[in-house]
């Protein structure tokens, strides 16, 4: 176990109410592997991975509970509790991060390069020269061709796949231990994001890093992930093995976006089931199952309290009150 | 930031239509939260009530001149006395009576003088951006020229021709103040023919008129308001220079500008008459700054729920 | 005519736009070919999809098909009437026949209107009926899409998603349209989302009889509304089939290696499946291949390919191809090379 989060908060004070975006997430990771996070928007996704990286523009935004243990030869050190200047040495030393969109966030006005070696030399203490030598390695072993000549290349010299690449190769520079990649491609063609994908893999396994995933996209987990966060509603509702996940979904909402996805099965001659109602309402506060609305297996449990997450196999946790595979009321052995 | 793009779900039932009320605590809560755009309305909603009661709050006639009370200081100093509170001038007029009836001058050029401009620039602005082509290059060509003059040689000029009236002051203000308004209305009317919605109803067989009016005219008010905001500031400033000038209404009319004017002589020796109409000045073109400061930021919906 | 049934019929239809390229000096126009010579029909009540990546020109055609490109030549056949030789009088009485559903609903809706204002627009530009029969209808098509009627004095932002992509579909069909091109209407929606939408357009097509051009970049998606898919990449179409054929035996080597490259949501079967991986991007349409214009990414592109265009022609009835390796006798050789790793 190289991370982990503990009933991590995150609230933004916004003109319209509170809007309560994480209310209590708790996962872990381990050294090497991909851990997926699927959620809609709104889900908290992205918010969890912003406020573990001290990324959460305060104000509106204020982390309001919960620890996030980084470990380093077992001893535990709280990014929450960490300075500003001691986050940004974590950030990009030794969590690497490759954003949806890397136009903005690469500086226009400075060469490719420059903008990878920067990091080396900040963080890795690297002399100029050393870095720029790394650099270009680097840029080679992501896929850009003519990798010398490209490095005094400005942004908008390359494409939308190329710059993702670029984006990887920043990740990656300062040897970090986790990667968190906030919808890598997304934006990316499909025949690009086969590129990427394969690419983030390869280099995963050469660099023995973890990968944090986040993504909206069913079937892109199903083809990398090796385990998957399931949120919604600011909270994991379900974390379990890929294949346990797809085999044996246990949160109903799970269930319904498996069913609602297509290729899941057959030729599409079928009717998709589509999950009905709506995305939980942020600006009120979770006091009870934020998917019972939306739920056809609700029940007066699911009214009474936010369901912790509860443990179906060893490597299975469900926040759910109800074993919709036995139509029975879960026994509630809350998770350590 | 993400919590933009939240979609806010209501329930079903407990969604009332939002009443003037509602709308009013939105603003103060929005008012709230951003001190710049506080201070600017509250001095605002004080300029403005000051103008329309001017003969209420005013404690003497700013016309009337008392010479034997002439050149008093104001009434913090040893000599002053709080019959004039911020002493007279080399009249005897009362200087608090003469700043208070000022922002009648100052407010009745600034905003007939930016209605003038929006206006012209409005109309001009709207057919440059959306019919294009010639009637653009020839109209946005006028307009550069008129920008590349220096505004104020122009209003000099014009000013020593026709004469000090406030009609003429406003009336220049307004014609020379347009060009701008109209690059900003063209520029915005360039993007929201782009937009989705533009496209929409012509996919539905808006004529251009319907689109013009229905549909570009609401969304420009926004942006149209904010730069009226900062261009009345502007000519309450333009104003002020004018008079200082002795270029716009005439001497007997109480506006800050002649005031300026006349308290330059005597600024070594009594000071006062020249820097209360400046403090004046520069506080109302401060509140309309701050307000148009808060109103870009306020006016704009899609920018409103991720404040 | 040989199909009666057809509703819209497009022929070589192109769509170029002129970019100035140069600083004062030395300027030049250069056009850019979104919409390269393109041809397909569409039969009354069935769903066409055209499927490619950005840049392909499909959004590009489901506007030229509309007229909200002017198209640079060819013809676009409504019911046997040429819309590119429409006035634009003509077309606009013509509107309430032919709608579009856009991809980006919050763009395309009025953020300053009503939802009443927005569905019921198009009743009042075509001056259909009164104050209260337009007040009946927008409740008849919320009431249709799934909308709360209640609703209809809130403004476009107070909605999620899904729900505005709603109110977009019912002002579509505000007028009773027999034609409806979709832009892209699900892809910024969420999962769950998508398949409400997905099911939506579905059943409505049945109660109204609509035909469909349904614009995707994702071809998962579009197995579930379609009946023919179009394949298009850089302005030109490279394979249109029926559903099952073209999912079931793609003879164009982009179609392969698209559907390769769409990850399928079964783990097992994704670790042993062996991908098909192109090599770099789409190239710029304002710069686009001689030849093929795919030969810069195809896997079995020979010399002939840079050189020649390859004809697009029909291989079976119903299943058209640009490709010189698709041999017209036995097509099937080609897919078995690529897919049998």
């Amino acid at each position: 176990m190289i991370l982990q989060v503990k009933d991590l908060i995150t609230r933004f004070y916004s003109v319209d109410g509170v809007v309560y975006a994480l209310n209590g997430v708790n996962f872990a990771l381990n050294a090497g592997e991909t851990l997926a996070v699927v959620g809609e928007s709104g889900s908290g996704k992205s918010v969890t991975m912003m406020s573990l990286l001290g990324l959460i523009p305060q104000p509106p935004g204020k982390i309001e509970g919960g620890q996030a243990f980084l470990f380093e030869n077992d001893k535990p050190q709280d990014l929450l509790k960490l300075s500003e200047r001691q986050v940004r040495r974590v950030r990009g030393g030794q969590i690497g991060f490759i954003f949806q969109d890397p136009i903005s966030s690469l500086n226009p006005t400075m060469t490719i390069g420059k903008q990878i070696a920067e990091s080396m030399i900040e963080h890795l203490s690297l002399s100029q020269s050393d870095a720029r030598k790394r650099t270009v390695d680097l840029l080679k072993e992501v896929g850009i061709a003519d990798a010398d000549r490209r490095f005094d290349s400005y942004p908008h010299e390359f494409s939308g796949g190329m710059r993702q690449r670029v984006m990887i190769a920043i990740a990656v520079a300062c040897q970090p231990r986790i990667v968190i990649a906030d919808e890598p491609t997304t934006a990316l063609d499909v025949t690009v994001q086969a590129q990427i994908i394969e690419l983030i893999q390869r280099l995963q396994k050469q660099l023995g890093i973890a990968v944090i995933w986040i993504t909206h996209d069913l079937a892109v987990v199903a083809s990398m992930a090796d385990r998957v966060l399931v949120m919604y509603g600011g909270t994991v509702v379900e974390d379990a093995l890929v294949e346990d996940l797809f085999d044996n979904p246990q949160h109903p909402y799970t269930i319904g976006l498996l069913k609602a996805i297509p290729g899941a099965t057959g030729l599409g001659e079928e009717r998709l089931e589509s999950i009905e109602g709506s995305p939980p309402d942020l600006l009120r506060e979770l006091t009870s199952c934020p998917f019972a609305p939306r739920c056809q297996f609700v029940f007066d449990q699911c009214w009474a309290k936010l369901p912790p997450l509860i443990s179906v196999t060893k490597h299975h946790r469900a926040a759910c009150f109800y074993d919709v595979e036995n139509e029975i009321p879960r026994k509630e052995v809350e998770h350590g | 930031m993400a919590v933009a793009q939240q979609p806010v779900s209501l329930g079903d039932d407990e969604y009332e239509e939002q009443g003037a009320w509602q709308r009013l605590a939105y603003i103060g809560r929005l008012l709230r939260r951003d001190r710049g755009g506080m201070i600017g309305s509250v001095l605002f909603v004080l300029i403005v009530l000051t103008a329309m009661f001017a003969p209420v709050i005013a404690p003497h006639d700013p016309l009337k001149q008392n010479l034997r009370a002439a050149k008093q200081p104001p009434a913090w100093t040893e000599e002053g006395t709080w019959e004039y509170p911020l002493g007279t001038d080399n009249l005897g007029r009362d200087m608090f009576s003469r700043i208070i009836y000022g922002t009648r001058v100052s407010l009745t050029v600034g905003f007939f003088g930016v209605l003038i401009a929006c206006m012209l620039g409005l109309i001009s602005g709207l057919v440059a951006g959306y019919r294009g082509g010639t009637i653009d290059n020839v109209l946005m060509s006028i307009i550069n020229l008129f920008l590349a003059i220096p505004y104020l040689v122009i209003v000099v000029v014009i000013a020593s021709i026709l004469g000090r009236s406030l009609f003429i002051v406003i009336l220049i203000f307004g014609i020379t103040d347009s060009p701008l308004f109209a690059r900003v209305t063209r520029g915005e009317v360039l993007r929201i023919r782009q937009s989705g919605y533009v496209e929409s109803a012509r996919s539905a067989g808006a004529s251009n008129f319907r689109i013009q009016f229905d549909h570009i005219l609401p969304n420009l008010i926004g942006p149209l308001i904010t730069l009226a905001t900062f261009e009345m500031s502007a000519m309450i400033f333009y104003e002020a220079g004018l008079g200082f000038l002795g270029l716009s209404v005439p001497p007997s009319v109480p506006s800050w500008g002649n005031m300026l004017a006349q308290g330059r002589k005597y600024l070594d020796i009594y000071p006062w008459i020249a820097i209360y109409p400046g403090i004046a000045i520069a506080i109302t073109a401060l509140s309309f700054n701050l307000l148009g400061d808060w109103l870009r930021d306020v006016l704009d919906p899609r920018l409103r729920r991720s404040r | 005519m040989a199909d009666n049934n057809v509703l819209v019929r497009v022929k070589n239809l192109k769509k170029f736009f002129p970019i100035k390229q140069g600083v004062i000096f030395n300027r030049q126009t250069i056009q850019v070919k979104a919409v390269n010579d393109v041809s397909f029909e569409i039969k009354q009540g069935e769903t066409l999809s055209l499927v490619g990546e950005s840049g392909c020109g499909k959004s590009t055609t489901g506007r030229a098909v509309l007229q909200l490109h002017k198209p640079t030549s060819g013809q676009v056949l409504y019911e046997d009437q040429d819309l590119t030789t429409l006035s634009e009088g003509e077309l606009r009485a013509l509107r309430p026949k032919i709608q579009m559903i856009f991809q980006d609903s919050i763009a395309s809706l009025n953020p300053r209107h009503s939802v009443r204002k927005i569905i019921g627009e198009p009743l009042v530009i075509h001056n259909v009926g009164t104050a209260k029969t337009i007040h009946n209808r927008v409740v008849e098509l919320m009431e249709l899409v799934g909308l709360n009627p209640k609703w209809m004095k809130r403004f476009p932002h107070e909605f999620s998603g899904g729900q505005r992509q709603r109110i977009n579909i019912a002002r579509a069909l505000a007028l009773n349209p027999s034609f409806v091109v979709c832009d892209e209407p699900i892809s910024a929606l969420d999962v769950s989302i998508q398949a409400q939408v997905v099911n939506l357009l579905k059943d409505l097509q049945q109660q109204l009889g609509l035909t469909y051009l349904f614009i995707a970049h994702d071809l998962s998606m579009v197995q579930y509304l379609s009946d023919r898919v179009a394949v298009m990449y850089l302005g030109k179409v490279m394979e249109l089939a029926d559903k099952r054929t073209l999912f079931s035996d793609p003879l164009h080597p982009y179609t392969q290696s698209l559907m390769s490259a769409v990850p399928l949501p079964q783990p097992k079967l994704e670790r042993k499946r062996k991908r098909i991986i192109l090599q770099g991007e789409v190239p710029s349409p304002s710069n686009a291949p001689s030849g093929c214009v795919f030969h810069t990414r195809c896997p079995l592109a020979i010399d002939r390919c840079t050189t020649d265009v390859p004809e697009y022609r029909q291989i079976h009835l119903g299943h058209s191809v640009a490709c010189h390796l698709v041999d017209d006798q036995q097509s099937s050789i080609i897919p078995t090379r690529l897919n049998s790793k």
